[in-house]
């Protein structure tokens, strides 16, 4: 079966907005990573938990995601502050294990609550223009996932002047560069690492208040989107912002256009793949973060 | 008390400790009948809508055979390992019988553990052959095996287009690839090149049930410019799917499923509203003029009073009949004892029945002949019978009027 270029080109771009949110869910992962060094296991729940609340916005409020976004977004950065400086804080200095045990824990804790409160049936947001495609020349683009790419692409530009342009992300990124030198010129370690969990736990809100848009959802959907994010920062790059962003297009691209050539039903077979190689050709990932 | 009274109350006390219990134990009246669905997971809504058939069956039972069915519930998680366990420990708890599961993957492993344990196994929803083909003496199955329920959806597909005075040429087939859906599609290659009809496949896409996004599987499936989409599905993705068809502007006549559920649900009308007008599926259907299905309707109103049989038919009533057979057969084997109770099911024949087909009675491989089908339209966000004719509800619409439009 011949694919035609125009049916490839919508393909592609479709890969590529879908990425871009990809790009910013993992995005959320790789600074939490990048700063305090904790490998956030509970970052698919996370994400979930803010599709939910999404959700239950636009069913309660009438809110659309777009305009609940913001105070979902805020309200995240709050939970993942405090869930930093109080629970995670104190497994920083102990062995890996215990972190992903506790981090573990809590995806179970929050992927069965979430199903208690809301039962197993999926859950979406219907909007008429999620229905709806941008024709250019022959070309289809889905809607949704345009608008939802756009914002992507705004949260992570709003993320690189934070972290560039303010003199609280360039602390940040020194505890990411030289934690003994930033110890040394007395920055607060404590608040930095609890203000870099803050800023992930927001980013995997905001990807999902615009994932909602693009899928149903379930409470079992976190650690898909966990794994999704390991894959995206290891193939991108642990601990480098633009190499998440870089990442996710890749994996979106890759699934989109594996599916047309190869078999649909072995989408994510592309993802993994790429991974292997990637960990074999470049074990740092695309982009290496400079020390 | 003397040295040999004190001897002879602790022999009589060892003696009655040791009696075979099957003899000292009365004989159970009710019997205790093991349910299996998935009511959370991917086919939780469907397994939900089963169970409402189960819910009334005891109650409906009793006044029809006089029997006392006592229901031990169990959630398969549409997960195959779970469905495994919950059967053991269903069988551990004293159930009698199981019927289930709604899933052939499940059914199957179900149908492992009920043979390996002896406890009779009544099949209520699943199509895959494999299952009553391995020699099992304690599975039974009353519903069409994907061959049949192909065979039955394709040659309606042709009665649809004769109906309509269409004659769409060529067609994409799609199906989820568990399964169910690989059944079917062996089981639509078998038996398409067989039934000499108007129309050729030009692609078969398979794709993961269980996918959020089939934006990909759509524009693989628009390529080749098919008149209609022939669809295997599950409940969501027909839901994703239908939704990817009007963002794509795939132009087709419309959406024939040969027997596969998704389509008529009720979760499918809900969540898409007019656009789930005119998707058709080919399925075993209940006879809303049969006695027992008006007995079944009013005992489901009973216990749902907000909601419809018509939503639920094809759930409630095979579900509901497979503890109807396991009822029936502990009424005439008057006894609980797995081997009387297996061949008393073996023996069956019900001809009171509320799905549309022949008498319910098992063939020597333990599966029920006879199920027919009809052709379910979707038409004012209810599923409506339009062939065969004989018990049609209203005319067949095809090709659909505007898929675009919500």
């Amino acid at each position: 079966m011949s694919i035609d270029l125009i049916n490839l080109t919508n393909v592609i771009i479709s890969g590529v907005l879908t990425g871009l949110v990809y790009g910013l869910m993992a995005l959320g992962l790789s600074v939490i990573f990048g700063v305090a060094r904790v490998v956030n296991f509970a970052h698919g729940e996370i994400m979930t938990i803010a599709m939910y609340a999404a959700v239950a916005a636009f069913a309660v409020l009438h809110l659309d995601p777009f305009v609940a976004l913001l105070p979902i977004a805020a309200s995240f950065f709050v939970f993942g502050y405090f869930l930093q400086a109080t629970v995670i804080d104190r497994f920083i200095s102990r062995p890996q294990h215990s972190q992903f045990i506790l981090l573990l824990a809590l995806a179970v804790i929050i992927a069965n609550g979430l199903l208690i409160i809301f039962g197993a049936d999926a859950r979406h947001v219907q909007l008429d223009y999620l229905l709806d495609s941008i024709e250019v020349g022959s070309l289809l683009v889905d809607r949704g996932k345009l608008y939802a790419a756009l914002v992507a692409c705004g949260a992570s530009a709003s993320l690189f002047a934070f972290f560039y342009c303010t003199r609280t992300g360039t602390a940040i990124r020194a505890c990411a560069d030289n934690r003994a030198g930033a110890k040394v010129v007395g920055l607060n370690m404590k608040r930095l690492y609890s203000i870099a969990f803050g800023i992930g736990s927001s980013s995997a809100a905001t990807a999902g208040c615009m994932m909602i848009l693009l899928v149903d959802l379930t409470p079992g959907a976190g650690p898909s989107y966990t794994l999704l994010a390991f894959v995206i920062v290891i193939v991108g790059g642990l601990g480098s912002m633009s190499g998440a962003l870089t990442g996710g297009v890749l994996i979106g691209v890759s699934e989109a256009v594996a599916g047309l050539f190869i078999t649909p039903s072995a989408k994510s077979m592309a993802s993994f793949a790429l991974l292997i190689v990637a960990l074999i050709f470049r074990p740092r990932g695309l982009v290496v973060r400079r020390a | 008390m003397n040295r040999r009274q004190f001897i002879r109350s602790i022999l009589c006390s060892a003696g009655s400790a040791f009696a075979p219990f099957h003899i000292v134990r009365a004989q159970s009246r009710k019997l205790r009948i093991g349910v299996l669905l998935p009511k959370s997971g991917l086919q939780g809504l469907i397994g939900q809508s089963c169970q409402k058939g189960a819910d009334l069956a005891p109650a409906v039972i009793r006044d029809l055979l006089g029997v006392e069915v006592e229901l031990l519930s169990a959630d398969t998680e549409t997960n195959v390992d779970t469905a495994r366990t919950r059967a053991e420990r269903l069988i551990q708890e004293g159930a009698h019988c199981l019927v289930g599961a709604f899933d052939s993957g499940a059914a199957a492993s179900i149908a492992q553990v009920a043979e390996q344990r002896r406890v009779p196994f009544v099949i209520n929803i699943a199509a895959a052959p494999q299952i009553t083909e391995q020699g099992y003496r304690f599975v039974f199955r009353n519903f069409p095996v994907a061959s049949e329920l192909v065979t039955n959806g394709l040659a309606l597909t042709q009665d649809l287009f004769r109906a309509t005075g269409t004659a769409p040429r060529t067609a994409v087939f799609m199906h989820v690839n568990d399964t169910f859906g690989q059944a079917n599609a062996r089981a639509i290659s078998a038996v398409l090149p067989q039934l000499n009809l108007s129309f050729k496949l030009l692609d078969t896409i398979s794709y993961d049930p269980a996918a959020n996004d089939l934006s990909v599987e759509v524009a693989k499936a628009k390529t080749p410019k098919a008149d209609f989409l022939l669809l295997v599905s599950r409940l969501n993705d027909a839901i994703v799917l239908r939704r990817e068809i009007v963002k794509q502007r795939w132009n087709i006549m419309g959406i024939i499923s040969p027997g596969s559920p998704g389509m008529y649900e009720n979760q499918f009308y809900q969540t898409l509203g007019k656009l789930s007008e005119h998707c058709i599926s080919n399925v075993p259907w209940y006879d809303p003029k049969a006695p027992l299905s008006k007995t079944v309707e009013a005992a489901f109103k009973k216990l749902n009073p907000k909601d419809h049989l018509r939503f639920h038919a094809l759930n409630v009533g095979y579900t509901f009949e497979s503890i109807l057979i396991a009822a029936d057969a502990y009424k005439r084997a008057r006894s609980t004892d797995a081997r009387m109770l297996t061949e008393a099911i073996r023996q069956t024949e019900i001809k009171t029945r509320m799905m549309i087909g022949g008498p319910i009675k098992f063939n020597a491989k333990g599966q029920v002949e006879g199920n027919l089908s009809a052709c379910i339209q979707n038409q004012g966000q209810k599923p409506v019978v339009v062939l065969p004719a004989t018990a049609a509800e209203a005319k067949p619409v095809f090709p659909w009027h505007d898929y675009k439009k919500a």
